[in-house]
């Protein structure tokens, strides 16, 4: 038989049974719907969550002061901080696979100017800050080497500090208090929006680390060092680097003593995170076409009940010189063109039922164009396999017994 | 095809069921020729093992003892799917049951063995189809569903079906059993006009009426060809059309073979 004729016949017994076929389809299109879904889910949960990571900076690696122990007791990470500004400048003037470094004093403090007062976290950071996060100024200018070594009360305020205190004018230029001592403003970051953790990463004041130390935090312990790895593939090695050189300014080199640091870099914040959604929308992946195992049943049934229906028109297609393989066919295209049939569909209310939910709850989906491969592909399958028994028990008919069969 | 090669050849032909332990002897010997052209009538009291034969003749079952030749094609031992392209070929099938596809035109009916036509030839099936309903008078109800048309329509499409193929063998399995009488000359005034235009015909019926519009019949009993014989006063069935009309002028203005099913 012809391909087309096939095809003709298939739609016609498709067609005869209408409510039969939809139900039926049905099966396969909430499989495939659920599987779009939860894709697209899963998806979207993974970009945003990569975006909000490359938000932290460019091949950023970070260098934590380690922990202690105490009596045998491990204390948290923190509790014995050894970073100084001199491990920044070892690392910015001795390492080769660096790009910038940035040591981070980080406290908080009251600010006051412009409309009002405001509290807010304070980072004293070198010149190359900027350069690591991925950052800019979008008014005014960052602070210079120069202000950085003469310790200059000079600040750049962050865009959510810049819409409390100057929400009608210009900062730039403007003087503030913080923590009772006086600022100049001398730019306005661009805004960066949450972190990974739901943190407005704009509301933060920026100033040279040694204005920060001596004016503010009066601590010589730095929160953390920030670095850039100038290759994306040096990130690793970069970090071995960071961790040798630590060591040698810790003067840890010569007997075997633990690291009092930690270095992390991006990737592994990355790894971990997109770990956890990625083995969560593969559950949910799993769970979805569960649903479509559940469709392939269902037009297994609906195929043997067919069979049985036909089979006196099995028996007269076989007189008229049906072969077992034109019986085979027929009943394989059937159920093959209604699973597709019903994975087209169930592709097309994935794709709705997605752009619904990324629409009623503001989440992130983006469904994978391999999807659309996929879901056909995969209901084709499911129409092959549930739909052989039935086909095979068709062409095995004996056409004098079909013939027969009331 | 030469007129002297017979269409039908079998001889010694047996079929045995095994039933469990027991074996059920069908055909104890059957020996039987049809040249071409002929109109047979098998008779036979059910059990008699007429549909045995008839199986074995259509090629839907294979004799366990005994040689066939359809058509000078030796049968035996062929396969499942040469036995499906030899009905296609060289057979018309028409049943007691009209056994239409429900719910298909009376055109996709009647074009369906053309589909299944494995020979490789280029066939244009559906002036092939329109040319065989035209042949059996139903050349106005092409687009009709079986459930539109009377017994004696649907038959006739069967029958269309049957002549598609332009096959060797016409083979009609009781086709007036389902119908009335005035249905049953009708269709059987269509086989003899199909046997008068060459068409070899094989008919299974227990209706000695029916019989006597062939030209020779053939009786079996327990397995065996019991007698066979020409018909002598053979009937015309167009004739007894004309005086069955004749006896029934009241009801011409609403002809017996409309509106039965459409009730």
């Amino acid at each position: 038989m012809k391909q087309t004729t096939l095809l003709k016949v298939a739609s016609q017994n498709i067609v005869k049974n209408k409510m039969r076929t939809l139900l039926t389809m049905l099966g396969i299109v909430i499989g495939v719907g659920a599987v779009i879904v939860m894709v697209a889910v899963g998806n979207g949960a993974q970009t945003m969550i990569q975006k909000q990571i490359s938000s932290l900076g460019t091949n950023l690696i970070i260098v934590m002061p380690g922990s202690g122990q105490i009596g045998g007791a491990s204390q948290g990470a923190g509790t014995f901080n050894k970073l100084t500004v001199d491990d920044a400048d070892k690392l910015k003037r001795d390492a080769t696979l660096l790009s910038g470094v940035s040591p981070v004093v980080s406290t908080r403090a009251q600010v006051i100017g412009g409309k009002g007062n405001w509290r807010t976290m304070i980072n004293g950071v070198s010149t190359d800050y900027l350069t690591i996060r991925d950052w800019s100024v979008s008014t005014g200018a960052l602070f210079t080497d120069a202000d950085v070594k003469s310790g200059r009360k000079v600040a750049v305020i962050g865009a959510t500090v810049a819409a409390n205190l100057f929400p009608d004018e210009d900062p730039v230029g403007a003087q503030i208090q913080i923590g009772h001592v006086p600022f100049q403003v001398i730019g306005v970051l661009a805004a960066k929006g949450q972190n990974a953790g739901g943190q407005d990463q704009d509301d933060v004041i920026i100033m040279p680390s040694t204005t920060a130390q001596n004016r503010l935090s009066g601590n010589i312990r730095l929160g953390q060092i920030l670095a850039s790895a100038t290759d994306a593939n040096d990130i690793n090695a970069a970090q071995e680097e960071i961790k040798g050189l630590m060591r040698e300014s810790h003067k840890l080199s010569v007997d075997g003593a633990e690291d009092d640091f930690t270095v992390r870099n991006q990737t592994e914040i990355a790894a971990a995170a997109t770990s956890t959604t990625k083995v969560m929308s593969g559950l949910l992946a799993a769970i979805a076409s569960i649903s479509l195992l559940v469709g392939g049943i269902g037009i297994m049934n609906i195929m043997l009940v067919s069979v049985t229906e036909r089979t006196r028109e099995i028996g007269i297609r076989m007189a008229i010189g049906a072969r077992g393989s034109d019986v085979l066919t027929q009943f394989l295209v059937e159920s093959v063109a209604m699973s597709v049939l019903g994975g087209v569909i169930g592709l097309l209310v994935g794709y709705a039922g997605a752009a619904l939910l990324g629409h009623l709850t503001g989440w992130t989906t983006a469904t994978p164009v391999s999807a659309v491969a996929i879901a056909v592909g995969f209901s084709a399958a499911v129409g092959v396999f549930f739909g052989y028994y039935p086909a095979r028990k068709a062409a095995a008919l004996n056409p004098i017994q079909a013939l027969r069969y009331e | 095809m030469s007129n002297t090669q017979p269409v039908i050849d079998i001889s010694g032909v047996k079929k045995v069921y095994a039933m469990g332990a027991n074996k059920v002897y069908a055909l104890r010997g059957v020996d039987l020729t049809v040249a071409p052209g002929e109109m047979i009538a098998v008779m036979g009291s059910s059990g008699s093992g007429k549909s045995t034969l008839m199986n074995i003749l259509g090629c839907l079952d294979v004799p366990t003892e005994g040689t066939y030749s359809l058509d000078g094609i030796k049968v035996n031992g062929m396969s499942k799917n040469q036995l499906a392209d030899l009905r296609n070929q060289k057979l018309g099938f028409v049943f007691q049951g009209f056994n239409l596809l429900a719910r298909t035109s009376a055109i996709d009916n009647v074009e369906l063995p053309l589909l299944y036509d494995r020979s490789g030839r280029k066939l244009d099936t559906k002036a092939m189809a329109v040319e065989a309903l035209t042949r059996v008078g139903l050349g106005d109800r092409m687009d009709h569903q079986p459930s539109e048309l009377s017994g004696g329509q649907q038959q006739r499409v069967a029958i269309a079906r049957a002549l598609v193929t332009q096959p060797r063998l016409l083979l009609a399995d009781e086709p007036t059993g389902n119908l009335d009488s005035r249905m049953t000359v009708e269709v059987m005034a269509l086989f003899q006009e199909l046997n008068d235009q060459g068409i070899t015909i094989v008919l299974v019926t227990h209706e000695p009426d029916v019989a006597q519009y062939a030209k020779r019949i053939v009786e079996v009993r327990d397995g065996h060809i019991r007698r066979d014989h020409p018909v002598l006063n053979r009937k015309r069935a167009e004739e007894d059309l004309k005086a069955l009309i004749a006896a029934h002028v009241g009801e011409e203005e609403m002809p017996a073979t409309e509106g039965a099913e459409a009730a």
